[in-house]
């Protein structure tokens, strides 16, 4: 389903964020990529919704080379590909349902699919009682929630989470953390990029280790394992 | 999905951030409609400038006069020749008893130069003359230099001499207020828009998280750009409301004060009877301001 083909990302000489990667991950997969700060793992994800272009080397979503895609259909690609990241990046402005229907009116969904999903997802993250919420109103778990509901609300085929507890205190870490599962087990393949040792020991599932923009080991049911630790 | 769904949307979410930033579209306003009120009050001049040169225009022409007791045969004749020259746009023939009519009623009021006619008796001191009106002021000079070759026996006098210099030289003004006129529209106007775009790109670049959130979650460029470039709209048309308004008291107490200095320009009648054209051509303008300025600004932070 996503296949790295002989990736590099050189942004210049001094600077190369990616060397000669290349992976696959199968759909329904649940992949932990793994790395100290500045190993290449953002780098990763933005190639993968052609928010960068690799330098050498291609990506394919579904059998399409990304990078190949005119900026015309990338929209079309980003709304298979949810996003959940460190900041949250919700808007200030508008409470928790709106931020979640947001995400579908943009997808051009009708307002009658909207007002049906948007409580099923919230409920799905145990939000069911603050969707009226505005984000300053929020603890970080539930802003982070808000976030995987509004990556969610679109039936994405991927979720890609980038340092997803990395703002977040370990009882609401474990929350996301289950809650990734669980979306995992309703069939979306789930990325998760982090440096939480315990989350990825905990999880059990297959592990690919980043370091200075290379793969190191890729394993089936890995462990986190960096030499150089800094992150 | 439905296009309807999607304009609805779009049109619902220009309204809520105009309304929602206030302030911003308030300072965005203001400065359109200093923009807007810089370009109508040089529309204003201009159309003031034109007047005033085209009727001084009009006054332009060569006055033939004739030798008492010229024969009106000869005269008309002399008229037939003159208009069939190109550059010629008519040519008007004044008897002497006309001349002196008119001269009567221009001195009506004035009791002197009356009786000072009435001392001379039946005769009649004025010459019969030919006004020549060229299509072109600067043409006069090469009507006058084809009268002064054919030396007609009955002239009199070619006024045309006298005032050569004064002719050429207002040509030469008409000429230069026009590229003044065109090249200081140009100046201002290309001012106005640079302030106009930087207020609206000011406004866009408090948006650029939820810019850039839009295009993570996956929504179109157009459905980006849609609410900005709508709001652009309700800016450019809300200014140019208020500034056709502002120039409604504006023009017409310029009016009073214009009238004494040229009697020619009822600048407020005039404005009254184009209000609807000055405030459609405001309109246009205020709206390509604030849509263009709008696509403009937002360009950057669509590239991703």
């Amino acid at each position: 389903m996503i296949y790295f083909d002989n990736v590099s990302k050189i942004y210049n000489a001094n600077s190369v964020a990616l060397k000669n990667v290349s992976f696959e991950i199968k759909p329904k997969e649940f992949v932990s990529l793994v790395g100290p700060s500045g190993a290449g793992k953002s780098t990763v994800l933005k190639l993968l919704i052609a928010e960068e272009q690799p330098t050498e080397g291609r990506v394919y979503f579904d059998g399409t080379d990304v990078s190949s895609l005119p900026a015309r259909v990338l929209p079309r690609l980003r709304r298979r590909v949810g996003m959940v990241f460190q900041d949250y990046k919700l808007l200030a402005s508008k409470t928790a349902a709106e931020n979640v229907s947001f995400a579908m009116e943009a997808a051009g969904r009708t307002e009658a699919e909207i007002s049906e999903t948007v409580p099923e997802v919230l409920a799905l993250v145990d939000l069911a009682d603050k969707w009226t919420n505005f984000p300053h109103e929020l603890s970080g778990g539930e802003k982070q929630r808000v976030a995987i509901a509004r990556a969610i609300v679109n039936q994405p085929d991927v979720l890609m989470a980038d340092e997803p507890t990395g703002n977040l205190d370990p009882v609401n870490t474990w929350e996301i953390v289950r809650l990734l599962q669980k979306i995992n087990e309703l069939g979306t393949t789930v990325i998760l990029a982090t440096h939480d040792k315990q989350v990825v020991d905990h999880l059990g599932r297959r592990v690919v280790t980043l370091e200075k923009g290379e793969v190191v080991r890729d394993e089936a049911k890995g462990k986190y394992i960096i030499n150089h630790r800094n992150g | 999905m439905a296009k309807g769904v999607t304009l609805k949307r779009v049109i619902t979410y220009a309204w809520l951030s105009f309304r929602r930033n206030g302030w911003l579209s308030t300072a965005t306003i203001l400065v359109m409609v200093l923009t807007l009120f810089v370009i109508g009050g040089l529309l204003l001049v201009s159309v003031i400038a034109n007047t005033i040169l085209n009727d001084l225009e009009q006054k332009i022409d060569i006055s033939i006069a004739f030798k008492k007791g010229a024969p009106e045969s000869a005269i008309l004749s002399i008229r037939r020749e003159l208009e069939a020259l190109r550059p010629v746009r008519e040519v008007a023939y004044v008897s002497p008893e006309e001349a002196l009519a008119a001269f009567r009623e221009r001195h009506k009021d004035d009791p002197t130069v009356l009786a000072s006619l009435e001392e001379l008796g039946e005769e009649n001191p004025l010459p019969a003359t030919l006004a020549v009106k060229a299509l072109n002021p600067e043409d006069l000079g090469e009507i006058a230099k084809f009268l002064e070759g054919k030396n007609y026996p009955s002239v009199e006098k070619i006024n045309y001499f006298e005032n050569q210099k004064v002719i050429e030289r207002l040509s030469a003004a008409v000429r230069g207020v026009r590229t003044a006129g065109v090249a200081i529209v140009l100046i201002l106007g290309f001012v106005a828009v640079l302030v106009a775009f930087n207020t609206v790109r000011l406004a866009i670049y408090t948006s650029r998280e939820e810019i850039n959130i839009m295009k993570l979650v996956g929504a179109t460029n157009w459905y980006i750009r849609g609410p900005f470039m709508i709001e652009g709209v309700l800016h450019g048309g809300i200014a140019a409301a208020i500034t056709a308004l502002a120039f409604l008291p504006l023009v017409w107490f310029a009016s009073g004060k214009l009238i004494v200095f040229l009697p020619g320009v009822n600048l407020s009648s005039y404005f009254r009877e184009n209000f609807v054209e000055f405030s459609l051509i405001l309109f246009a303008i205020g709206i390509i301001l604030g849509v263009g300025s709008s696509l403009l600004a937002i360009r950057r932070y669509l590239k991703i």
